[in-house]
């Protein structure tokens, strides 16, 4: 993973301040899907400041509504009531403006695209300005650890390296805010373990915000600057915590106790849901 | 992951072939194929020997041997009948699926087109095809164009049925991926859902090779006084049983040839698993 560090240089350093300005504002935020009559509330009266370059974890049972404020935040669910600001600007605007980008549980690659076309997709479809940061397709490949597999179809790459590619196809545009959706729920655990390091290593050369939807609680905390736990019926906020572990974190990080201590309370946290 | 496989394997052979001669393809392709040329072979004999056997009258079913001789006997009648049936199925196949992809897109895209021409569609579909040649001969006359259109309306269905369901087969999730990327509806059609729809448009044009060439000679067999069809009548009428069995062979053998070439061009196109990654 040398070239991993190599190529992350390459790509426009932005400078990890906690001091700086919201890059997400939530404010009683209301989410309803259905009709009237057969309403069902997603998200009640959500609140949430993440900061400039911080990775926040969201965390809590399934029907809490995690992926919802997600997609909210992605302008791919309509808000009922309350705001969202992204980079002070609607979700529509940062949308159009690429200043996000997002990663599905699944790939969500196209199958008839080699491993390359899929990650310039984002440079050929949509309106995008000339000035818009972008980087090249080949180096981003190379970020993710698939130099070399450029030419490969997507059933031709094991389930990690779809989501290598998913991530360095979000990586292009040079997003200043990464939504990821249980990017890695499917994987197993091993790969699993090795894209967490890599994507904690991207984080810190990049300074991307990142807001990144699990289920799982040593994920959450492992990765997490901070982590945000709703609960269910409706989805609110239950808890949001500074996580008290140093950067840069390794694997075995996992087994201290201060680690456990922190998994344990949320794991308390988890069962009042 | 095994069709890759495979598809190396094939291409190794292919270039292995070309380096050592046309025989050793030969034999490469005997070698792959051998259970179906001995199955076909023993057909053939066992029909010889029935034929010989039993003392079946050559006007009632005429032996292999005979066939055999026919096509060298009638060579110019055979080529010169093809190739109106190739040309109306041809034409058939094209018009038909044309129509049938352009109605299906149209559908796709507004679901009140659907509502409203899907039926009739169906209706279409439901009239025997033997049913409407007659009532397209009396509008259209004896020309070339009733056997176009019933080419046509035989490959019609099963592409718009399919095209349908392709253009609607592009998942949830890479739509919402295209809505991030603030694709536009053009841009989504053509990098996602065209694409997505090939693989089902081939089955459908696989199906529509081999009627078209069906619809063709039925078309042929109500009014007309040329192609495959109308030479089946008429060796029907005349006994001439062993032209028949011949006309029946090429009109087979058109089939399959139309339906190995959409084949080849799917192999081309369609390079992708659709469900690889669900």
């Amino acid at each position: 993973m040398s070239e991993m560090l190599g190529a992350a240089q390459m790509m426009q350093p932005v400078r990890h301040t906690e001091a700086a300005g919201s890059a997400v504002s939530v404010k009683n935020l209301h989410i309803r899907f259905g009709s009237k009559g057969s309403e069902f509330t997603a998200l009640s009266d959500v609140s949430v400041e993440v900061p400039e370059g911080a990775l926040v974890t969201m965390l809590g049972p399934s029907g809490c509504g995690k992926s919802t404020l997600l997609r909210a935040v992605a302008d791919l669910v309509h808000v009922s009531d309350g705001s969202i600001s992204v980079l002070g600007q609607p979700p529509k605007k940062a949308r159009e403006g690429r200043d996000f980008a997002f990663v599905f549980q699944e790939a969500t690659l196209l199958p008839w695209r080699s491993a390359i076309d899929n990650v310039s997709l984002p440079l050929e479809v949509g309106k995008h300005s000339s000035s818009q940061r972008t980087a090249d397709p080949e180096e981003m490949l190379a970020l993710v650890g698939l130099k070399g597999r450029e030419k490969a179809l997507p059933h031709e790459l094991s389930g990690g390296m779809r989501q290598r590619v998913a991530i360095a196809r979000a990586l292009i545009t040079r997003p200043r805010i990464l939504l990821m959706d249980e990017p890695f729920g499917a994987l197993d655990e091993i790969t699993r373990d090795k894209l967490n390091e890599e994507l904690l290593r991207l984080w810190q050369e990049t300074g991307t915000t990142i807001l990144f939807v699990t289920h799982s609680i040593p994920e959450a905390v492992f990765l997490g600057q901070y982590v945000l736990m709703l609960e269910s019926h409706p989805g609110r906020v239950k808890e949001f915590m500074k996580v008290d572990l140093p950067y840069p974190r390794k694997l075995a990080m996992r087994d201290t106790v201060e680690f456990i201590r922190i998994t344990a309370k949320l794991r308390a946290l988890l069962e009042e849901c | 992951m095994s069709d890759v496989v495979q598809g190396s394997k094939q291409g190794v052979s292919v270039s292995d072939a070309k380096r050592s001669g046309v025989t050793d393809a030969i034999l490469g392709f005997f070698a792959n194929h051998y259970p179906a040329i001995l199955a076909v072979a023993g057909c053939v004999a066992l029909w010889q020997f029935v034929v010989w056997f039993f003392a079946v009258p050559t006007f009632m079913a005429p032996s292999p041997v005979e066939v055999f001789y026919a096509f060298g006997e009638n060579g110019a009648i055979l080529w010169a009948n093809l190739l109106p049936t190739l040309l109306e199925a041809f034409l058939g196949f094209i018009f038909g699926n044309l129509i049938a992809i352009l109605l299906a897109v149209w559908f796709v895209y507004s679901s009140t087109a659907e509502k409203a021409f899907y039926p009739i569609a169906v209706i279409i579909k439901s009239i025997p095809i033997i049913a409407l040649a007659p009532i397209l001969v009396l509008i259209f006359g004896n020309g070339i164009a009733p056997k176009i259109i019933i080419a046509g309306l035989i490959c019609f269905f099963p592409t718009l049925v399919n095209m349908v369901q392709g253009l609607k087969a592009a998942s949830p999730a890479m739509l919402d991926l295209m809505r991030v990327l603030s694709a536009s509806n053009s841009e989504v059609f053509w990098k996602v859902r065209l694409p997505a729809s090939l693989p089902f448009l081939f089955a459908a044009l696989k199906i529509a090779a081999t009627s078209s060439v069906m619809g063709a000679i039925v078309a042929e067999w109500i009014g007309s006084s040329y192609g495959l069809g109308a030479l089946i009548i008429e060796a029907t009428y005349n006994f001439r049983s062993p032209l028949l069995y011949a006309t029946v062979v090429i009109a087979a053998g058109l089939a399959v040839a139309l339906f190995f070439v959409v084949s080849f061009i799917e192999s081309k196109v369609v390079r992708w698993k659709p469900d690889a990654q669900h």
